[in-house]
């Protein structure tokens, strides 16, 4: 009796998860471009989203500044944490906590702040300053990431590469970044996925030369949900989801 | 040993903020022998090692090598290896490259560096687990693979950070064996850290007692636990008595001392005066224990009783608590010849010691 309610608890926190989901897929194979009732199957959603040319560009601009902006944060990132991890300098404390202080504060100001700095410099909003405002903010959760699993490991095992006769390249090459794997691997997908799907922080900081899904989507349900969203919004769901198998089994390789 | 030091320490001083770690520390260290720094937790080992192996660099003082200063060379420059206490294998790697690593970064040659890691495999007896990760071997073999991953590289002086701590008993006992073979087939220096004393007495060539930072004595076991030059290395090596007393008479070489009333002759290796308080330092193997009907003349003794009596096998523990006051440690080996000697709880005795046994301080 117990165990029947805890696998019917389990199961109404998946449906309640997931249904949204499932019947945003389902009407993206429905045969009618209002009704919400089911009027048949068909596949011209997506043959509509396919010939959409400005969507496509939106989707592709978006694949872009995602796969750019998550891997040049990943490599600072990285870096960066190595360096909080590994070498005393004077404000190692505080340059940390402001990591944090970038994570926690809200999109609006940061959009709204890089804007302004853009500006103050002269950069002209586009592909460029979009980039920057990615990876300023993919940058602090790949830190953060990287710096859990590092700081867990044996510092014994850095003295041990040395005393070997690594030098502090070939230590970080061989030793510290196979080891960090699985988190740089894990920080990139948070990174790509965190990029992917901002709406606030490019709304400020890219121009109209340089559009992303989004932004684009946003501005297409503005009037009105379409079918296309709904098949556009699936196949969005389907990479999400092979991103996610993807890096469970890198991970899972990594630790055997 | 008097040729000259491979490495070594002259004042060196190490402070972590306000902790001195090591505290203005002299050390030579020869050419092929198993030294031991040994001493209780804290007091500076681990970073006497670190300090040679180059982790850190001293704030005082000057670290020679075959002749020139070391202070400056990087830890990967230095013909020093370390195996870590907590071992340190590279989680990622196989056991095969674990102790290839060394080479590879010296760059040698493939085949040689097969023929070199094969060679040390069979060393520490551990061929045929070369494709193995690290968490697949057990505590003994993961502590054979950071043996390996160090003697590979033919370092002339290797550091060994209490490599055996982590061990079962039985096992620790194994490994203490395979380190002296592999120590006596290699001829390189081993500097070896552990705050087991009974690990340094069966396993060093010379030991070094430290204490807070600094060295109490440095020599070879035996002088170590049988000439004590200090409380803290009498009391930290074995099991000892104490007895306080004054000196109340000096011969040529010998001196009498009153211990309770009862006057001992004891030598005077230090030269101490008249009327000096001193302590009397008996290792409990050394008291001679005799029951009162067997008490001939007036040989000097202190009375007490048998308070315990502990069967170990080979030998028996007394604790026996003196009529004075003070309790004392003894062991007696079992003499084939005295079968009937039984102790038992209670028993009247009397001790005392063989002529020149004791220690005085
Ligand atoms: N990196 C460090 N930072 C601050 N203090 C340190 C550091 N390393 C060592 N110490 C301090 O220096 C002293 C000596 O430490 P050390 O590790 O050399 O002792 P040890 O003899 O190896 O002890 P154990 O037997 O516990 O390993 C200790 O008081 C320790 O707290
Ligand atoms: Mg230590």
């Amino acid at each position: 009796m117990k165990q029947a309610f805890k696998y019917a608890y389990l199961a109404f926190i998946y449906l309640f998860l997931y249904i949204p989901i499932l019947v945003l897929v389902i009407y993206s194979f429905n045969d009618s471009r209002f009704s919400t009732n089911w009027q048949g199957f068909t596949f011209s959603w997506y043959a509509q989203l396919f010939e959409d040319g400005p969507l496509m560009e939106a989707f592709a601009n978006s694949l872009i500044i995602a796969f750019s902006s998550s891997t040049i944060a990943t490599i600072l990132g990285t870096l960066s944490a190595f360096a909080f991890y590994r070498y005393r300098f004077i404000g190692r404390k505080v340059t940390y906590s402001f990591i944090y202080v970038v994570m926690m504060s809200p999109d609006i100001v940061m959009g709204i702040s890089l804007l302004m700095f853009f500006i103050t410099v002269g950069l002209s909003t586009g592909a460029a300053t979009l980039l920057l405002a990615h990876i300023t903010f993919c940058l602090p959760f790949v830190v953060v990431t990287v710096y859990a699993r590092i700081s867990g490991f044996d510092r014994n095992i850095l003295d041990a590469a040395k005393d070997l006769g690594a030098t502090e390249r070939r230590m970080f090459r061989h030793v510290v970044l196979p080891m960090l794997m699985p988190a740089v691997i894990a920080g990139w997908l948070l990174s790509f996925t965190l990029s992917l799907d901002d709406v606030v922080v490019s709304f400020f900081t890219t121009g109209p030369s340089f559009e992303v899904l989004p932004l684009k989507i946003y501005s297409m349900v503005r009037l009105g949900i379409k079918p296309e969203i709904n098949a556009l919004s699936t196949v969005m769901f389907l990479m999400s989801l092979v991103t996610v198998t993807v890096s469970h089994l890198l991970i899972a390789k990594e630790n055997r | 040993m008097e040729k000259d030091p491979i490495v070594r320490l002259r004042r060196v001083t190490k402070r972590f903020d306000d902790v001195v770690a090591v505290d203005s520390l002299d050390l030579d260290i020869y050419q092929g022998e198993f030294l031991t720094l040994l001493g209780p937790s804290g007091c500076g080992k681990t970073t006497v090692l670190r300090l040679i192996a180059g982790f850190e660099s001293p704030d005082k003082g000057d670290i020679v090598m075959n002749g020139t200063s070391l202070i400056g060379t990087a830890p990967n420059k230095r013909n020093v290896n370390t195996v870590f206490q907590s071992y340190a294998l590279f989680p990622h790697m196989s056991i095969f490259d674990n102790i290839a690593f060394g080479l590879k970064m010296k760059r040698f040659e493939k085949s040689v560096i097969t023929e070199k890691v094969t060679e040390a495999l069979s060393i520490v007896k551990l061929g045929g687990l070369e494709m193995r990760k690290p968490h697949q071997l057990s505590g003994g073999q993961q502590q054979r693979v950071a043996m390996a991953r160090a003697i590979v590289n033919k370092p002339q002086v290797l550091l060994l950070d209490e490599p055996l701590s982590a061990l079962d008993y039985r096992l620790r006992q194994e490994m203490e064996l395979e380190l002296k073979r592999i120590h006596r087939k290699l001829g390189i220096t081993f500097v070896f850290v552990t705050h087991d004393q009974e690990e340094a007495i069966s396993m060093s060539d010379r030991i070094a007692v430290m204490n807070e930072g600094r060295i109490e004595q440095i020599g070879t076991p035996s002088q170590i636990y049988e000439e004590p030059q200090n409380m803290f290395v009498a009391k930290f090596v074995g099991e000892i008595n104490v007895f306080e007393g004054r000196i109340v008479e000096i011969h040529n070489g010998s001196a009498v001392v009153d211990i309770h009333g009862r006057h001992f002759k004891v030598q005077n290796r230090k030269d101490f005066a008249n009327g000096r308080a001193v302590k009397v330092l008996l290792r409990p193997e050394d008291i001679m224990v005799t029951k009162d009907e067997e008490l001939q003349g007036t040989a000097p003794a202190l009375a007490g009783k048998i308070e315990e009596v502990i069967y170990k096998g080979k030998t028996v523990d007394l604790i026996i608590s003196l009529d004075a006051g003070e309790t004392v440690f003894v062991t007696q080996f079992f003499n084939e010849d005295q079968e009937d000697v039984v102790y038992r709880h209670g028993h009247r005795i009397h001790i005392n010691w063989p002529y020149g046994w004791e220690v005085v301080l």
